[in-house]
């Protein structure tokens, strides 16, 4: 290869597929943001860590809620800070740059080194604000009306942006973005996955856990699917309730865990635990067999 | 060879752009490929598809460019093992890129066949023989940017498998395009609150300047309460029968309005081809889960906006007699008609969506109920237009004919 390039490859909390490598590498070479989708708790957040941690780089979170503007992310102007201390003679009013304070992409832009920015859930926001970043991303500088500053980037920051996909976002934004879709891990990745959170967990168990697991999202009309950071919490509360491996396909202990929604809770009892208690003759195995694919 | 990738990408309907192609050559030129094509799809897919529900269309368009390009299943066990050996990394000069970068497949498949004949034995290094490293295109862990990859790490898979799998095929939706362009016309809908309620956060600067001023510059701040979007919607879509063939186009309005969270409030209903004594809450329209039309018109303030989405064809009878539904285990004794009157008094703001294309509505074979219906509210067609239309006929009184 021509140039030497930062390569990211997955860091020892947190297991990569080769197709999200590829595109995180990609996108770092390009110097382009990475827009990252799936379904929720697919681990896209936990991605921007683990790409710091890898490439031993500080990472800056830019959490973004319903409230949230653009102008947010570059600077704010304290105009009231200001107005009260011309009033009381404090601090000195001459010097605007006092009341300018550098949101999240400001101090991405700011630092002396390459650090990595993750843009956390944009699809929160209002419909504009993917389109208000547009230059800011591209051009990696802002300019500052009020003291007649531009702030440009030292380097490039690795910009990682996750969305849930409540809204679409505008195609001039996605133009400029390379663009991941994290698939739902399949079993043999999910007991990687596992491993690394709990590395000293039974087999058994594990197994026992994970084909109730696949059950449970293979079951229709469930509104919220259980996802891999809810199977991770679930596992450790069956080994903090000390939970038998026979026990979980028969009793599925700690149902909450997996399942967040009242409908979603009472679907399940009913497909399983109704059909249970009306054929007695028949084994639990083979009523949840049925819900395999 | 590359640029009929681009129309083919294009003709499956994938709205690759300039800029996108251009991201992709430089990628190329950088060698981020690996000179594998299992590199070269993912490299693709990363830079020039932007959703997932396009992943399908992407692998299509890939397989079928590139289905004469499956890695040769004939190639003798011997050149295997001459390709099974590691080297290190090559530099890749200036000079080796140019020379390399036209070579065309034909070509490269007619080159791979003549060397297979010729040659006898290993090779690594080099730029002619099939073998690992050096900068021939035949082999692996060697430098070719338009190269044939044979054997080597990392290819579990040759891409076109890969593409031809097609494992996101459930995520085709395409319902993504009409979606964004139906939300902004409906943030049109909007009429602000008086500042009468909510917290007062915004610095309302007109007035502090006034009260400084009166204050004889001593600071006085004045907060405002902000203006919140007041407009509310009561949403009715016709589901089932007659609409199933309009139902993607229903799926995006659907979306868009669900979507949309700068109304106040948002109540969705749905009816089988026309309005009697109960709204369902499903599609499906279960009698299991429905709420009552009266107490809907009881309840519900005058000032929800209601938008009824329907092809607004059935039968006459089903719009004007007693006993009309279409459903076999329901009576009404009321018409559809005076339900949707009723509805229309009730809701002075009002508006019919109907997916049906306007030329159409003296034709087709609901003329006859369209045209009653017509009479009632006034009707748009479901389009970006007729969306757009109906939106600011929803911001005053629609005058009742009836």
């Amino acid at each position: 290869m021509a140039k030497k390039m930062l390569q990211y490859q997955g860091s020892s909390d947190y297991i990569v597929s080769d197709e999200m490598r590829n595109s995180v590498n990609i996108a770092m070479a390009l110097g382009k943001p990475l827009l990252i989708k799936g379904e929720p708790g697919t681990g896209k957040t936990v991605l921007a860590q683990s790409i710091a941690n890898a490439l031993n780089k500080k990472l800056i979170v830019w959490n973004i809620k319903s409230t949230t503007k653009a102008q947010d992310g570059l600077y704010l102007y304290d105009t009231v800070q200001r107005l009260y201390d011309s009033q009381f003679g404090d601090g000195d009013v001459g010097n605007i740059k006092q009341y300018i304070q550098l949101g999240k992409l400001g101090e991405a832009f700011m630092a002396k080194e390459q650090l990595v920015l993750l843009i956390d859930e944009i699809d929160k926001a209002d419909m504009e604000f993917p389109n208000d970043l547009l230059w800011e991303l591209d051009q990696m500088s802002f300019y500052i009306p009020e003291t007649r500053e531009t702030i440009t980037a030292h380097t490039r920051p690795i910009v990682i942006i996750t969305s849930n996909a409540e809204k679409e976002l505008p195609d001039a934004f996605l133009r400029r973005c390379i663009f991941h879709y994290i698939e739902f891990p399949s079993p043999e990745t999910m007991e990687k996955i596992i491993r690394v959170h709990h590395p000293e967990l039974e087999k058994k168990l594990m197994d026992q856990a994970m084909e109730t697991f696949y059950v449970l999202r293979n079951i229709t009309n469930i509104q919220k699917k259980p996802s891999t950071s809810e199977l991770i919490d679930w596992l450790q509360a069956l080994v903090v309730g000390g939970i038998t491996p026979k026990d979980i396909k028969q009793e599925m202990p700690f149902l909450g865990v997996l399942l967040k929604k009242n409908e979603d809770l009472d679907q399940v009892l009913e497909q399983v635990y109704e059909r249970q208690v009306n054929k007695k003759d028949k084994s639990i195995n083979k009523t949840l067999s049925r819900f395999y694919r | 060879m590359f640029t009929h990738l681009f129309y083919t990408l294009r003709n499956f309907g994938l709205p690759v752009s300039m800029n996108e192609w251009q991201d992709l050559m430089e990628a190329l030129e950088e060698g981020m490929a690996g000179s594998s094509l299992t590199g070269f799809y993912y490299l693709c897919r990363a830079i020039l598809v932007k959703t997932e529900a396009h992943y399908d269309r992407f692998d299509l368009a890939f397989a079928s460019f590139f289905k004469d390009v499956d890695t040769p299943e004939g190639l003798p066990e011997k050149i295997w093992e001459w390709l099974d050996k590691q080297l290190p990394a090559l530099e890749a000069t200036e000079d080796m890129k140019r020379r390399h970068r036209n070579l065309d497949l034909d070509e490269l498949k007619r080159m791979l066949e003549e060397r297979m004949a010729q040659q006898k034995g290993e090779h690594h290094g080099g730029n002619r023989w099939i073998g690992t490293g050096g900068t021939s295109p035949f082999g692996h862990s060697g430098y070719h940017p338009g190269g044939y990859r044979l054997g080597g790490t990392s290819q579990q898979l040759s891409a076109v498998k890969v593409a031809g799998m097609r494992r996101f095929q459930e995520f085709r939706t395409d319902e993504t395009l009409g979606v964004r362009q139906f939300q902004l016309a409906l943030r049109k809908l909007r009429q602000f609150t008086t500042r009468l309620e909510g917290e007062k956060t915004e610095l309302d600067l007109n007035s502090t300047i006034d009260q400084t001023s009166k204050n004889a510059g001593r600071l006085e701040l004045v907060w405002e309460r902000p203006r919140q979007n007041s407009i509310k919607v009561l949403l009715l879509m016709d589901s089932g029968g007659s609409m199933t063939i309009y139902s993607r186009l229903c799926n995006q309005l659907f979306t868009a309005v669900n979507h949309s969270h700068h109304f106040k409030d948002l109540k969705i209903f749905f009816f089988h081809n026309c309005i009697y004594d109960h709204l369902y809450h499903g599609p499906e329209c279960s009698r299991l889960e429905c709420t009552d039309t009266e107490y809907i018109l009881n309840t519900y303030a005058q000032d929800y906006r209601l938008i009824i989405v329907g092809d607004a064809s059935m039968s006459p009878y089903e719009l004007l007699e007693v006993g009309g539904i279409i459903d076999w285990h329901q009576f009404n004794d009321t018409p559809g008609l005076e339900w949707l009157k009723r509805l229309r008094h009730r809701f002075e703001y009002s508006v019919w969506l109907n997916p049906i294309n306007k030329k159409y509505w003296d034709y087709s074979s609901g003329t006859f109920t369209i045209k009653v219906i017509r009479q009632l509210f006034p009707m748009e067609e479901l389009t970006l237009e007729g969306l757009e239309a109906a939106v600011n006929k929803l911001k005053t009184r629609q005058a009742t004919a009836i």
